[in-house]
Order: C-alpha cells, then sequence, then structure tokens
C-alpha cells in the first residue's frame, strides 16, 4: 500500500521539474565565409543566449547535411559572403536558418527564436536613425510572467496521476473479490449492494485525500507554484475529481471480471487518452473538431482547466461553475451506472 | 521440445481471454488512427480580445489587420478592462489588445504611439508565441504606415531577410512527428503491461506452482514467457505500419529492415523489464501501479513529447534509462531522415544492453521456490 502514498509523490516532482515544451540548450552550427563585424555580432548574441550554445563553425557547406544526419546540431546559421558589405551596398542581407523539421514544434521555436535576436540587433543598426510612426507594444504576461513550464504542466500532473491511481485502486479491488469469488459472498449477504461497493470505496477515498494533500504541499514547496485562488474550492473540486475517478473504477470492475483486465483498461488504456486529450500537455483549442469532441468526455480535461483558474490564475469559484457542474455530472453517471451493473448481477 | 509446448501454453491463455487479443490488435489502430493529430503544439486560433478605446479609423484598420492574419480569432469586443480580463479568466479569451484613447492623436502628432498587450502564460508558449505574432503585426502595420507618409527619398532601410529552411519535413506536418514515435508507445503499452502481469497472475491463480514441479528449467520459462511477446510486438508494429502508410501516407524513408531489427531488440529487453517486476511483485496490483510508474516515466522522458534537449541535467541523465527513448530516436531517424544501421550503432547497442541485462535479471529473480 505504501507505494500508493510514494508514487504520486516521485511522479509529481520527476514532472514538475522535467516536463517543459521550452526549447532551450540547442546545439548551434555557423557557416560564415564573410567572418565580418556583421556576422560577428549576430553569432556572439546567438550565443549569449540561453537557447543556443555554439557547437562549431562549419566550413565546408556540403556538410550541412551531414550535422543533421548525425543529429547534434539543431541550428545551422548560414551567411553569404562579403554580408556586411553588401548589407551596406544594397541594404539588403540575407540569412538562412536552417532547422530539423522533422520535430516541427522545436523547428518553428528555434526559428522564431533566431529571428528575434537577428531584428534585435536589426534594431540597433537602425538607432541612429529615430523611426517616424512606430507602435510600440506595451507586453503584460498575465500569471506567468516568468513563463515557467511548471504552472502549465502542474495542474496536468495532478489531473493524470489522481484519475489513474483511483481508478486502478477500485478497478483492481472489486475485481479480485469478483475473481476470488469472494464478490458472491458480499452480494448474497443481507447488507445491500450499493453499501458494499460504497464501503469497498471509502479506503481509497481516504488514500487519495492523503495524495492530494501531498501534492499540493509539494507544488506549493517543492515546486513553486503558488495556489493563488481559493485553496477551499481547489480541495472541494479535487474531492469531487477523486470521487468521479473512485466512480469510474467501479464502473470498469463492475464491466470486466478479471484483474488484468479491469487494471489494463484502467492503467493502460486510459493512459494514452489522458495524457493526449486532456490538455496537459497539447493545447485542446489547437486540435481538430472532432477531437475536441473527444477530448469533451475524458474527465481529467475539466479538472485541469478548473486547477489551472484555481491555482495559477487565482480565481475563486464563479470561474469555475462549469468544471464543477460537468465533473459532478459525471461521478453521479458513472456512480449510477455501475451500481445498476451490480445489481443486475445479483439476480 | 519442452519449449513449443511452453510457448504454445502462452499462447492459449493469451487468446482464451476475451479481452487481451482485442487489445493487441484494435487499441494501437484506434490510437494510431485518431491521436496524432492531437499531439499538436502549432498554435493557431489564438483568441484575442478587443479594447478599443479609440474608435479611429486607425485602430478600427489595426484590428481588420490583426483579424486577417490568419492566427487570431476575435472572441470578444468590449470597453473596459475589467470585462476584458474576465473573459481571459474564463478562457473565453488568451490575450487582450487595448488601443488606448489617444492611439490616432499621438501616432499622426507625435508619430509614435502604445497599445497594450496582455497576454495569458499559463501555457507559456502559447502566450509567449501569441503576443510575437501581435507585436509582428503592429511592426508590419506601422512600416505600413510609414511608407504612405515619409517619402521615399529618405536614407534606404536595413533589411535582414531571414530564409527558414526545414529538413527532413519542409512542410512541417505534425503526424511525420508523432506517427513513429506513437509506434514506440504502442509497443511499450502492450508489451510491457502484459508481461509485467503475467507471471504475478499466475501466481495469484495458483497455477503457478504446477509449473514449479515440472522439471522446466528457469531459462526455458522466461523465455516462454517472453517469445509470444515478441510476436505480438511484430502483430502491434505491423498493425502500425498499414496505418501510417494508409492514413498518413508515411513511409520510412531508410530500410524497413532497420526498424524490425532495432524493434525487435526493444520488445525483449522492455518485455524482459516486465517479467522482472512480475517476478517481484506479490499481487497483480503491486506489479502494475510498479509497471504503472515505470511507464509513465519512461514516456514523459523518453522525449515523445517534449524535447529531452530542455530537460534540466538530471532529467536528461535519467532519460538514458529509457528504453523507449533509443527506439523513439531510431524509429524517427527512419522514418524522416532515412538513416542506417551504421548510424544507428548507439541505440542499437543500447537496447541490446537492455535487453541482455533485464532478461538475465528476468532468470535469476525467478525462483521456483518460495521463501
Amino acid at each position: 500500500m505504501i507505494i500508493l502514498l510514494i508514487l504520486p509523490v516521485i511522479m509529481l516532482i520527476l514532472f514538475g521539474f522535467a516536463i517543459t515544451t521550452e526549447v532551450k540548450n540547442t546545439k548551434l552550427a555557423v557557416y560564415d565565409p564573410s567572418k565580418d563585424v556583421a556576422t560577428r555580432s549576430i553569432i556572439n548574441r546567438l550565443q549569449a543566449n540561453e537557447y543556443f550554445i555554439l557547437k562549431k563553425f562549419i566550413i565546408n557547406p556540403n556538410t550541412i547535411e551531414d550535422e543533421f544526419q548525425k543529429g547534434e546540431v539543431g541550428l545551422v546559421l548560414v551567411f553569404p559572403e562579403r554580408f556586411y558589405e553588401n548589407l551596406l551596398h544594397t541594404g539588403e542581407g540575407q540569412i538562412q536558418l536552417i532547422t530539423d523539421g522533422s520535430d516541427p514544434n522545436t523547428a518553428i521555436t528555434l526559428t522564431n527564436y533566431a529571428t528575434n535576436i537577428v531584428f534585435a540587433y536589426q534594431q540597433e543598426l537602425y538607432k541612429t536613425t529615430t523611426i517616424p510612426y512606430q507602435i510600440s507594444p506595451e507586453i503584460k504576461l498575465l500569471y506567468n510572467p516568468r513563463l515557467k513550464g511548471a504552472y502549465n504542466f502542474v495542474p496536468g500532473i495532478m489531473g493524470m496521476i489522481m484519475m489513474l491511481i483511483c481508478a486502478m485502486m477500485t478497478s483492481v479491488a472489486i475485481a479480485r473479490e469478483k475473481e476470488k469469488g469472494t464478490m458472491e459472498l458480499l452480494l448474497v449477504s443481507p447488507m445491500k449492494p450499493i453499501i458494499v461497493i460504497i464501503s469497498k470505496a471509502v479506503p481509497y477515498f481516504f488514500i487519495s485525500a492523503v495524495n492530494l494533500a501531498t501534492i499540493i504541499i509539494l507544488s506549493v514547496y517543492v515546486l513553486d507554484v503558488p495556489v493563488a485562488g481559493s485553496l477551499l474550492w481547489l480541495i472541494i473540486i479535487s474531492l469531487i475529481y477523486i470521487f468521479l475517478s473512485l466512480a469510474l473504477g467501479l464502473l470498469i470492475s463492475s464491466i470486466v471480471s478479471l484483474q488484468i483486465v479491469a487494471l489494463l483498461i484502467s492503467g493502460a488504456v486510459l493512459l494514452i487518452p489522458v495524457i493526449l486529450l486532456s490538455g496537459m500537455i497539447f493545447p485542446v483549442e489547437s486540435m481538430p473538431a472532432l477531437l475536441q469532441w473527444l477530448a469533451n468526455i475524458v474527465p481529467a480535461r475539466w479538472y485541469i482547466m478548473a486547477v489551472r483558474k484555481l491555482m495559477i490564475k487565482g480565481l475563486d469559484v464563479t470561474a469555475i461553475y462549469k468544471e464543477l457542474i460537468i465533473l459532478s455530472s459525471m461521478a453521479l453517471f458513472f456512480i449510477i451506472v455501475s451500481l445498476k451493473k451490480f445489481k443486475h448481477r445479483l439476480e | 521440445m519442452m519449449l513449443r509446448y511452453l510457448i504454445e501454453k502462452e499462447f492459449k491463455q493469451i487468446i482464451r481471454n476475451k479481452f487481451l487479443p482485442k487489445m493487441i490488435v484494435v487499441f494501437p489502430l484506434a490510437i494510431l488512427f485518431f491521436l496524432p493529430y492531437a499531439a499538436n503544439f502549432e498554435i493557431k486560433n489564438i483568441n484575442l480580445s478587443i479594447l478599443d478605446n479609440s474608435h479611429s479609423p486607425y485602430s478600427s484598420r489595426l484590428i481588420q489587420k490583426v483579424a486577417s492574419s490568419g492566427y487570431f480569432k476575435i472572441t470578444n469586443v468590449s470597453d473596459n478592462y475589467g470585462s476584458s480580463l474576465r473573459s481571459v479568466e474564463l478562457d473565453e479569451a488568451d490575450i487582450v489588445l487595448e488601443i488606448p484613447s489617444g492611439f490616432e492623436k499621438d501616432l499622426v502628432r507625435e508619430k509614435t504611439a502604445r497599445v497594450m498587450i496582455s497576454a495569458n502564460t499559463v501555457n507559456g508558449t502559447k502566450g509567449g508565441l501569441g503576443s510575437a505574432y501581435l507585436s509582428g503585426i503592429l511592426n508590419d502595420y506601422s512600416s505600413e504606415i510609414r511608407s504612405r507618409w515619409v517619402a521615399a527619398s529618405k536614407k534606404q532601410d536595413l533589411n535582414f531577410e531571414i530564409v527558414p529552411q526545414y529538413r527532413f519535413n519542409p512542410n512541417l506536418r505534425y503526424p511525420v512527428f508523432m506517427v513513429p514515435a506513437l509506434m514506440v508507445m504502442m509497443l511499450g503499452v502492450i508489451c510491457g503491461f502484459l508481461p509485467a502481469l503475467n507471471i504475478v497472475n499466475e501466481k495469484e491463480n495458483g497455477t503457478i506452482e504446477q509449473m514449479n514441479v515440472t522439471p522446466v528449467k528457469r531459462f526455458s520459462f522466461i523465455l516462454s514467457k517472453l517469445i509470444p511477446y515478441w510476436f505480438i510486438g511484430f502483430i502491434v508494429l505491423n498493425n502500425c505500419f498499414l496505418v501510417a502508410w494508409l492514413v498518413y501516407d508515411l513511409t520510412p524513408a531508410g530500410d524497413i529492415l532497420t526498424i524490425y531489427i532495432i524493434a525487435s531488440v526493444f520488445v525483449l529487453s522492455y518485455s524482459g523489464f516486465g517479467l522482472v517486476l512480475s517476478n517481484y511483485a506479490k499481487t497483480i496490483q503491486q506489479a502494475m501501479f510498479m509497471m504503472f510508474f515505470f511507464q509513465i516515466t519512461f514516456i514523459l522522458i523518453s522525449g515523445l513529447y517534449t524535447p529531452v534537449n530542455s530537460m534540466p541535467q538530471w532529467a536528461q541523465f535519467i532519460s538514458h534509462f529509457s528504453p523507449l527513448k533509443y527506439l523513439i530516436i531510431s524509429m524517427r531517424s527512419v522514418y524522416l531522415k532515412g538513416s542506417s544501421l551504421s548510424e544507428l550503432h548507439i541505440p542499437f547497442l543500447a537496447l541490446l544492453g537492455f535487453a541482455l541485462f533485464f532478461n538475465s535479471w528476468a532468470v535469476i529473480s525467478y525462483r521456483k521456490k518460495n521463501n
């Protein structure tokens, strides 16, 4: 049983720190035949940035392909010959940014970073002349000004861990009684099936509540993710979510009768939609319509949205009515369906 | 000879279970069919709340330009910051663009004006990228105004032209990147969970006792557990190849044989790992929770969804122990870059090492007597 308490702790710490979509420490290679003031300052600027590490200068442009094949560099910067000279004469300077497109996300991000750095240099060259008709944006980063990845992922990881662990715990507990035949004994006893089932779920509810407490404490004190909004409502919605996940486990175990099958469904089969469709890593808004619709029936999605609002955005209960209603009705639905199934078995 | 019967027994046990054959065939197909489109970081449809205090031709022209850029969807138009912010709080908008009341006057008289952008950065990538796009549009707009008002006689601009080039995947198609990796995930889930539950299931059902009283050697016992998963791995892999080809029009740029070789070593190593856990676990539940923990760790740290290079040093170190990582690297290289076995000798050897290590461990840790 101890593993049930330690598991969430290790996973939260591991992923709170490790999972980030930021792109850092990319190895940079440069082909620079002109070696003049402008190319040198652009290279220096890229190098000074935390996103890039200058790995090497390429002498022969034909070897660029090989560099990517070996997978060592993420970005190759290619200057033409006599870059600065041409820039002064014609006002045009062409720079090629070659990235490994096999990972489109990283490729686009790297290109954007490098482009911004080059443009910043361009602005500096401009500095001598003031430009008329300038609209300058004043950018305010709400909720997460330091752009920390943990702010985005901690609610997601909470949603994933609690859903899967709760569903696995209950589904296996009942399937185990069925497999061993002790379930029949319980069901023929004078106790009502609903009492039998609820008494099965209560200990797991307590274990999950302890897990919830450790997760929140860890988020605040170890991962530095604050609870900016209402702690009370965070706990309430989490308890509803735990109840929902336990009910889902009950539902699974009421349909199947083998432990292995119950575990494979609640662990392995649930795992993938919860990671992919919950909005934990990939934003749901960017998905095609069909998948967005599918994502709506993944309970983790609503929980994660609510937790982001409560923990990160610092809102109160008025912002999460929708999530509260959806999660409660899902929980009710699961528990009613599983009770129906159990009664059926008794006849 | 004994081995043949043992393997036959394993297959019978798998087929007799109503659920397992379905899971082996249907599950990977369904996942691969639907989910590559979900694994998409592309930022589009950024919802914008517009707060136009200026109500001038200049500001409406700007809004028009933003709306027609293709990145933004205007979901909210309001007249005070409070209600704009509320729409961000409720996830109805991602960014607020606030145009101050003196916008036109400042632009015409002072020749410089400000606008305020407030971006929701709970998801840092989305908020950051969104405000960068918006700044880009503002830049375009101001140079448009400039070219209209400033005579061409002025000093020529210095212009940098950036030419991005994306190797191996010039159109930046996401399925191309995700499908090979999801194949690995499918292999990992099926050839990892099933063996982890196998031996311990026999323990709980008591059938292991019968096995223990036979003269079967430890080595052949483990081998007989391993070979069926190897076979199942091939079924999963072939199904995945088929979906990738039919649905995503994706065939490996390199030799498909390279994938088979590396993947078969991967399946051996990962199933071996599952068997080790199964040997140590006392109940099915225990085995599942252990495997579940390692499975999630291996998946999330393998670089499947987020790049390994961006992880902190200690996490990069842990990622060396994820067998999934090596197969994902190989899969993506063969599919996209057409790499050959000799270029992939490091992942291959790493997986071979894992396979030998875990399977020897599985043989050693299997005890016929209960202590």
